[in-house]
């Protein structure tokens, strides 16, 4: 058992845990979006972000990854963890718009509109789906490519994946495309939730632009029976 | 594909720390691209998930999955190189040989590619061809470095190469020069310093040529040992205040006849360096 200080309270955690977790047993509110349960902290999306010490040597650490120690002064909304946090949901919009996971976060923290260029992007990469697939669905087909502006996920080579198990499980925990599958008669599709106003998978080339990595698409098949 | 020389590759990293990197570095080198079969191979040699490897190979910028041309032309988009403009020289690579970044001329001539920062930022914009470096490069010259460029030998032929620069050094505790014209490597007088590697003392000996890595040595050192290099005239250690960005190991200044500073790391076999003009 460690203890440490919450947004002032005296908080104990077991070793080993996170700061997010021992924040979201007291039920203090930290937005994440990477974080799932049962999947390893990643600590892409760094809206989890808390400060951690006091004054000048306080620093902006993600709560998810940050294990809670002894003696921690942790404040989950300072200021300037607010101000930081807007601003990253800016920029996650200014990225990916259309999803409804980040349009719900930017809404709770009252950030309505973004100041940068707008773009339309099908991934925040997050590393949702590949943690997902190597450790729940046990079978590491997809990864991270590339790098700075050209990161983005895919299977080796962008070929059909002779490892992937079609089991959808990427699809379903993905922020950016939760249940957007809408085939290309939205109206009959059985998803939709997210309001695409155009589906993502058709017109486009065989997984260029689309994170569907399923072929043939258990829900297209549903949609179009 | 020749399956044993890979095997070859595979069977003379595997079990290293890193074996994942040095394995592409050699097969990127041998074939000049990574065909998609020598990964699978060694992704089933290794053990480790073709996703990851394929991750690795599409980070960084030495690899490519298609095979090069006989030159590489690489054009500096790093932030500093990129605020003077070197968009612009990429842009006129581009439209030069009438390829995108990643491209090979038909002919299989020239390879261009754009990478993020080579180490000699206050010389930008930067254009590496074939391991050489051209200092600030500008649109009107981007035709006459691919002149050059057309009528060369094959890369990695520094002694018939006039186009890299070669540098002048003093020592910058005596101000000694460092340069001895006497034993010439490359064509060029070398720099000579005195290292000291455990109980072992002598007489080493660098190419001047900036971006050359050629050395001669009068003793054996392992590599990747870290040593110390002395003037050979006031004795006193040529020890920067910083270290390798790619090893960590300390840096040796020299100072540049005519102003500036180059430091080199003291590791052997490392390739870190810094120009500073
Ligand atoms: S559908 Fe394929 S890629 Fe997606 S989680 Fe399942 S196995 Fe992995
Ligand atoms: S495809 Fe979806 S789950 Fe995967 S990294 Fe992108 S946003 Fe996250
Ligand atoms: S939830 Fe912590 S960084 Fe994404
Ligand atoms: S940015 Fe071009 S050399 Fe550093």
């Amino acid at each position: 058992m460690v203890s440490f200080k919450l947004n002032g309270q005296r908080v104990s955690a077991e070793s080993g845990a996170t700061v997010l977790e021992t924040a979201r047993f007291y039920g203090v509110p930290i937005p994440t979006l990477c974080e799932m349960e049962g999947l390893t902290p990643f600590g892409g999306c760094r809206l989890c972000i808390v400060e951690v010490g006091e004054g000048e040597a306080a620093k902006l650490v993600t709560a998810c990854t940050a294990p809670a120690q002894e003696g921690l002064r942790v404040r989950t909304a300072s200021k300037r963890v607010i101000a930081s946090r807007r601003m990253i949901v800016e920029l996650l919009l200014a990225s990916c718009p259309q999803s409804k996971v980040v349009q719900d976060l930017a809404a709770a923290m009252g950030v309505h509109q973004q100041r940068f260029r707008q773009e339309h992007e099908d991934c925040l990469l997050c590393g949702r789906c590949v943690r997902m697939c190597k450790e729940q669905m046990m079978s590491g087909a997809i990864g991270f490519q590339g790098r700075g502006g050209d990161r983005r996920i895919s299977t080796p080579f962008d070929a059909k994946s002779d490892v992937c198990r079609r089991c959808g499980g990427c699809i379903y925990v993905c922020p950016a495309c939760q249940l957007r599958c809408t085939f290309n008669d939205p109206e009959r599709a059985v998803c939709g939730g997210c309001a695409n106003l155009s589906p993502p998978c058709v017109g486009h080339g065989q997984f260029d632009d689309m994170q569907c990595y399923m072929d043939p698409c258990a829900a297209c098949r549903i949609a179009g029976a | 594909m020749n399956t044993a020389e890979i095997q070859g590759i595979v069977a003379k990293h595997q079990g290293h720390p890193g074996e994942v990197l040095s394995i592409l570095e050699d097969l990127q080198s041998r074939f000049s691209y990574l065909p998609e079969e020598a990964l699978r191979f060694v992704a089933e040699k290794t053990g480790r998930p073709l996703r990851d490897l394929y991750g690795v190979a599409t980070f960084y910028k030495m690899f490519s999955f298609r095979p090069r041309g006989k030159h590489l032309v690489s054009v500096c988009l790093g932030t500093a190189c990129h605020v003077r403009r070197a968009t612009l020289v990429a842009e006129e690579f581009e439209q030069k040989l009438a390829v995108k970044p990643g491209e090979t001329t038909p002919d299989k001539q020239i390879t261009l590619e754009t990478v993020n920062c080579v180490g000699a930022c206050a010389l930008g914009p930067i254009v590496v061809v074939d391991g050489h470096y051209f200092p600030n490069v500008k649109r009107t010259t981007v035709q006459k470095i691919l002149e050059r460029t057309r009528n060369e030998g094959p890369r990695d032929d520094p002694n018939k190469d006039p186009r890299i620069f070669p540098v002048e050094v003093r020592c910058p505790r005596c101000n000694h020069t460092l340069m001895d014209p006497e034993n010439p490597l490359e064509g060029h007088p070398s720099v000579r310093v005195t290292i000291s590697f455990g109980a072992n003392h002598g007489c080493l000996r660098l190419s001047s040529l900036y971006g050359s890595f050629t050395i001669a040595c009068d003793f054996e050192t392992p590599p990747d040992a870290v040593v110390h290099f002395f003037c050979p005239y006031c004795h006193a250690e040529l020890l920067g205040a910083t270290s390798c960005m790619e090893c960590a190991a300390p840096m040796v200044p020299m100072v540049i006849e005519g102003g500036g500073i180059v430091q080199i790391c003291s590791r052997y076999g490392c390739k870190g360096h810094l120009l500073d003009l």
